[in-house]
């Protein structure tokens, strides 16, 4: 069982023995450029066919259904279809920014997966900040977003690229705020030897950090502030379809347009990677037993399982207007963010003091508490909302 | 019971749109929409796309009568009428000119039906296909005579409440059409009885079968 565990490792191992010593670092990196490109591009494929069906199922409808077999072909019909069309650059356009963009917001995201652990001993790169990396690159999305709205020469474009600096801004805060508790608990900006403070197990059941009152809320705080990190509904006000056609993407079109889209969904990728590495155990099994099965496997299953989250999220809530927006941001995530690195400090410090039951039920008052009476305190000054037809 | 936490809505809106994810595989009737070319739904009656030509029995019964009311009332101007040299008796027996030539450009057409309305031989009416996509967008959109052509029992299918008026107004028509000329043949029956026992009738007399004669060649003629 160890074999097929490490079988990923075992492969790159025999085929960079063919490779001369002094190119083996190199060696070693293209293979993992190589096998990650592979991984999430047909990931990609598969989460854009699989959304539009989970959606369709979400308002009762089937889905695309017709290209190949209950209509798996359909990425690559789209994929025709988009490198088919024609790519129109606007005559007033800043032709060198426009086509840089889709290449800016792209290729930093692919280096963030680097540092994530798919599996034991499975990370690209060995970093000791892997996390201060990856936020680091994550960033650069906001520059590309930027450019992109600019050049465009549309005053659409500059609008939704205002939002779009003005929302990831204001979410990078408690995004990173979010992780602090775990980083505060385990020791580390190692993201290895955070999955490794994980992968005990009490009572059979995993010691994730997701089960503890800070872990909990702080995965749910951060899963939050991914999905405005990453642009997807009900924060997708940078496209805001409705309000202003596309947003930045408005003058983009054929293989450009796609590019950006796969730059949106490789970011929701590479900020879902690090939810399961901070949070939800990494690669480590959620029961004892359950150990036999390939580590890689249970981080493409946590992964997935996040990415139907998100899809759900998107098919439930609508889309913010752009102060509630911000001040959800502000107002809400932020101050609770704060709490729960309180709480993780509370938690630390209790644990040659309290039981452990009575500890978690504490943290979680706490953590709660602060919740309920933030969100009665900022809905004080809103009268009910009276729904004048629909009621 | 209601739980009023902060954030239940949003919640409650999570387990409605699971139950709709889940409800939808399960239970095909949630389903809103129809797989098209496999399911087609029954359209309502009064749905109509391009316009057709009623013919009773064949072909060679075909109501219309080339009147070219509804090519000049056409505001798309899409309906071409030539009229044909031979004439044919209709189903009130009388002689009507018929078109040799109708064609329907469906490309120009609009749908607005001002065809149907205005035709006083309840010969064109609306159709309800709407699979008439074509590889040319020229010549294959021209519908001829013959491709127009349909039959009662077609507008009875479509259009049942509109088929069975029509129906009933030209059953009256016939009907009164057929006791008109029993009246006229036994008017003209009795005026050419009538002068027999007087044979040196006055100039009177004459005058009045020979109204009565062109009376009823009239009706034959209108």
């Amino acid at each position: 069982m160890n074999s097929l565990d490490q079988i990923f490792v075992t492969l790159k191992q025999w085929l960079l023995s063919y490779v001369p010593t002094d190119f083996q670092p190199v060696g070693s990196a293209l293979l993992s450029i190589v096998a990650i490109i592979a991984v999430f591009g047909t990931a990609f494929a598969l989460t854009t066919i699989l959304e539009r069906k989970g959606l369709g199922r979400i308002q009762n409808r089937p889905g695309p259904n017709r290209v190949g077999p209950c209509g798996f072909l359909q990425p690559m019909a789209d994929a025709v279809k988009m490198l088919t069309k024609e790519d129109i650059v606007p005559y007033a356009a800043d032709k060198v920014l426009h086509y840089l963009a889709p290449i800016v917001l792209t290729v930093p995201i692919w280096l963030a997966f680097a540092v994530l652990p798919f599996g034991r001993n499975m990370s690209a790169i060995e970093l000791d900040a892997s996390i201060v990396f990856f936020f680091a690159v994550g960033s650069a999305s906001e520059l590309a977003v930027f450019m992109a709205g600019w050049s465009s020469h549309n005053k659409y474009s500059l609008i939704g690229a205002m939002r779009g600096i003005a929302q990831m801004i204001s979410y990078e805060v408690p995004l990173v705020l979010s992780t602090v508790p775990v980083l505060m608990l385990s020791g580390t900006l190692n993201l290895n030897e955070i999955v490794n403070a994980q992968s005990g197990f009490s009572f059979g059941v995993g010691q994730w950090n997701v089960f503890t009152p800070w872990g909990a809320a702080g995965f749910l705080l951060f899963m939050i502030a991914a999905t405005a990190e990453s642009n997807r509904a009900p924060f997708d006000l940078p496209e805001g379809e409705s309000e202003i056609i596309a947003g930045f993407l408005t003058e983009y079109s054929g293989f450009k347009y796609a590019l950006f889209f796969l730059g949106e969904y490789l970011g929701l990728f590479a900020v879902t990677g690090l939810a399961v590495t901070l949070f939800l155990g990494g690669w480590n099994a959620p029961l004892a037993f359950l150990n036999v099965v390939p580590s890689w496997l249970w981080f493409f299953a946590k992964f997935g399982a996040l990415i139907a989250v998100f899809i759900w999220a998107r098919g439930t809530v609508p889309r913010l207007r752009f102060d509630q927006l911000l001040n959800f941001a502000w107002k809400f995530i932020v101050p609770l963010t704060l709490v729960n690195i309180a709480v993780a400090g509370i938690w630390y410090f209790s644990s040659d003091h309290l039981a452990y039951a009575v500890r978690w039920l504490i943290c979680a008052g706490i953590f709660l508490g602060f919740y309920e009476l933030l969100g009665r305190f900022l809905s004080l000054k809103r009268a009910p909302r009276t729904y004048r037809y629909a009621e | 019971m209601k739980f009023n936490f902060q954030g239940a809505g949003i919640v409650r809106g999570f387990v409605e749109t699971a139950r709709n994810f889940l409800g939808s595989y399960y239970d095909p009737e949630r389903l809103t929409t129809v797989e098209y070319p496999e399911r087609k739904l029954a359209l309502p009656e009064n749905v109509r796309t391009v316009p057709f030509l009623v013919y009773d029995h064949d072909m060679s019964g075909l109501r219309c009568t080339a009147c070219k009311i509804c090519e000049q009332e056409c505001p798309a101007a899409c309906i071409k009428i030539i009229k044909d040299t031979v004439k044919k008796s209709d189903y009130l027996g009388k002689s009507q000119f018929q078109p040799q030539v109708f064609d329907i450009d469906i490309a120009v057409c609009m749908s607005c039906g001002i065809c149907a309305e205005v035709c006083p031989f309840d010969s064109i009416k609306m159709d309800q296909v709407y699979e008439l996509a074509t590889q040319d967008r020229f010549a294959p959109l021209i519908l001829h005579k013959e491709q127009l052509g349909k039959s009662n029992a077609y507008f009875h299918a479509i259009h049942p409440t509109d088929a069975v008026e029509t129906d009933s107004l030209r059953d009256e028509a016939k009907r009164k059409a057929e006791t008109k000329a029993a009246a006229d043949a036994a008017a003209k029956a009795a005026a050419a009885v009538k002068p027999k026992p007087e044979i040196s009738t006055t100039a009177n007399s004459q005058s009045v079968g020979t109204s009565a004669t062109a009376n009823v060649e009239k009706a034959v003629a209108t």
